[in-house]
């Protein structure tokens, strides 16, 4: 068994124990850490694969934005966690028999005789002068550039609809008052008041 | 030498462990958004194995733009959440069908 066998065996074990975990676990913040353990393993897996950018920026993107917002979710909502999992086990044995049955045929189907390497032979690896973000940026420039702006549009409408979901109404908000602002007078702020001074009547 | 067959084989597994998180954690829309992500890195994995293997980048792609569009997704799932949890006082999926579906 060589190294890259190794490697790939020890990194799905973690992914898949992890993700189990996750699936199982009955605290959702233990829950979301399990889950960065295993978008962890499925980075270190993306990178056996060649595919350094999308390796790093799952790690990025994903352990560093998505995970810390659920993190940050959870701990805001406060759940109770009385009321969760009152009904876990309700649906599992189905679910398990459903997921057993899809893991025989996927491994009918996609099994040694159909994709293995005597089929789909194994690619030589690049060298140290190869750079996957190059070959990435020539496709993602050039022929894919619609899609990619069209990418950047729909995070625009994410960032606006996620914003007006959760704001809240001027109930419980300090904000300025612009008209106010603008048409207030001096006469409503200043008062002057004529006082004479203690000098002056000394002379 | 690991075969494409493993990686779809790996994939396909971690695709159906989201799934019987989904049957499972029926009371939870955190965990049940969370187990979407596993079953989208199941099939970004399936991509690239594919690209890799193939030989064509356009895999590589293909998974940049569901990564961007998954961050949307949890972005607008998540602030849908808050507002629920700030109506209703509770993220349990039973509690949320006044639609009678």
């Amino acid at each position: 068994m060589g190294s890259e066998q190794i490697i790939f065996y020890f990194l799905s074990f973690w992914l898949i124990a992890s993700s189990l975990a996750m699936i199982f676990s009955r605290n959702a913040a233990k829950a979301v850490l399990f889950l960065v353990l295993s978008f962890f393993s499925v980075a270190s897996i993306w990178i056996l694969l060649e595919a350094e950018f999308l390796a790093i920026t799952l790690i990025l993107v994903y352990v560093g934005a998505v995970m810390v917002l659920f993190l940050f979710v959870i701990k805001m909502l406060n759940i109770d966690k009385s009321t969760l999992r009152a009904k876990f086990a309700g649906y599992l044995p189905l679910g398990l028999i459903v997921a057993l049955i899809i893991i025989a045929e996927m491994m009918l189907v996609l099994g040694n005789a159909q994709f293995g390497l005597d089929v789909m032979p194994a690619p030589a690896r690049h060298g140290a002068d190869y750079s996957n973000i190059t070959e990435l940026a020539l496709q993602l420039y050039t022929t894919y550039v619609y899609p990619f702006e069209l990418a950047a549009v729909l995070l625009l409408i994410a960032i606006i609809a996620a914003i007006t979901l959760v704001h809240k109404k001027e109930i419980n908000r300090k904000q300025q008052s612009i008209s106010e602002q603008v048409n207030v007078r001096a006469k409503d702020r200043i008062r002057i008041v004529s006082i004479t001074s203690p000098s002056k009547e000394n002379k | 030498m690991v075969s494409l067959s493993d990686y779809l084989i790996l994939s396909s597994v971690i695709f159906c462990i989201g799934l019987v998180g989904i049957f499972v954690n029926r009371t939870n829309i955190i965990t049940l958004l969370m187990c979407v992500e596993l079953i989208l890195a199941a099939v970004n994995t399936n991509f690239i194995a594919f690209s890799h293997f193939l030989g064509n980048e356009a895999g590589q792609i293909f998974v940049f733009f569901i990564l961007t569009v998954a961050a949307a997704e949890v972005a607008i799932g998540l602030a849908i959440l808050t507002l629920l949890f700030r109506v209703r006082g509770s993220i349990d999926v039973d509690v949320t069908n006044s639609l009678k579906g």
